[in-house]
């Protein structure tokens, strides 16, 4: 699946999208592919802790329970502040 | 004949604001039409030392497509609520100076309190759940904008 980083979020990571394979048949929430982005440094480590962090699925946005796909566009973003 | 058109636009370009009311109010035969600009403020918070420098500007970051079809589902679920004309929602991106337009809602209907209602609700969502991200400079150092817990509570006045 494709994994998209906005705002803060992506400065802080350095990347602003990578994939990241299912495997056939696997099951991964949101916040299970959080936990296991979580393994890639301490910035990430870190970065993704934060709890007000948000999460969309196919641009809409879902709970960190929602069951992901590997066609899934992932995006994972700070709280949103326009207007 | 009640028009219910829904335009949604995320721009770099500047509005007309005067252009935008007009467009509302010659839609339709609605009785009300409330519109609400915002504009780029200095957005220092006193209370922190270490933003001592006045914003000179803001950069507004986005989520193209997705922006787009969280504004048109705020528009819809306020069409469920109140019983609305032409509605019109304008977010600027890019980078924005001080005083700058930044957002225009507007809002059609036969009469002013579901205008009114609905502009603000379009407006507390848009707040809330819209993917844009602001960056501000100030003294030459950019920062992120903090979301604010005020935006959270205005919107949970709605559920």
């Amino acid at each position: 699946m494709k994994v998209l980083f906005f705002a803060s979020l992506r400065d802080t990571l350095g990347t602003s999208e990578l994939q990241e394979p299912l495997a056939t048949g696997e099951s991964l929430t949101a916040d299970g592919l959080r936990e296991r982005l979580k393994s890639r440094g301490e910035a990430w480590q870190k970065a993704l802790s934060q709890p007000s962090l948000l999460v969309a699925v196919n641009q809409a946005m879902v709970p960190w329970d929602t069951l992901l796909s590997d066609d899934d566009e992932v995006a994972l973003f700070p709280p949103v502040t326009g207007g | 004949m009640v028009q219910t058109q829904t335009e949604i636009r995320v721009q770099t370009q500047d509005f007309d604001l005067g252009a935008e009311y007009q467009q509302l109010a010659s839609q339709s035969d609605c009785g009300a039409v409330v519109t609400f600009t915002g504009l780029v403020r200095d957005y220092t918070d006193p209370q922190k030392v270490t933003s001592p420098a006045p914003v000179s500007e803001l950069f507004l970051e986005h989520y193209p497509g997705m922006t787009e079809k969280a504004l048109a589902s705020i528009v819809e679920r306020a069409r469920a609520r109140w019983p609305l004309g032409p509605v019109t929602v304008i977010h600027r991106v890019g980078a924005l100076p001080l005083n700058a337009q930044i957002v225009f809602v507007g809002v059609a209907s036969a009469h002013r309190q579901a205008a009114f209602s609905a502009a603000q609700f379009i407006m507390d969502y848009l707040k809330t759940e819209a993917p844009f991200w602001k960056k501000e400079t100030s003294g030459g150092q950019t920062q992120w904008v903090d979301a604010r817990e005020s935006d959270q509570q205005e919107r949970r006045r709605w559920e």
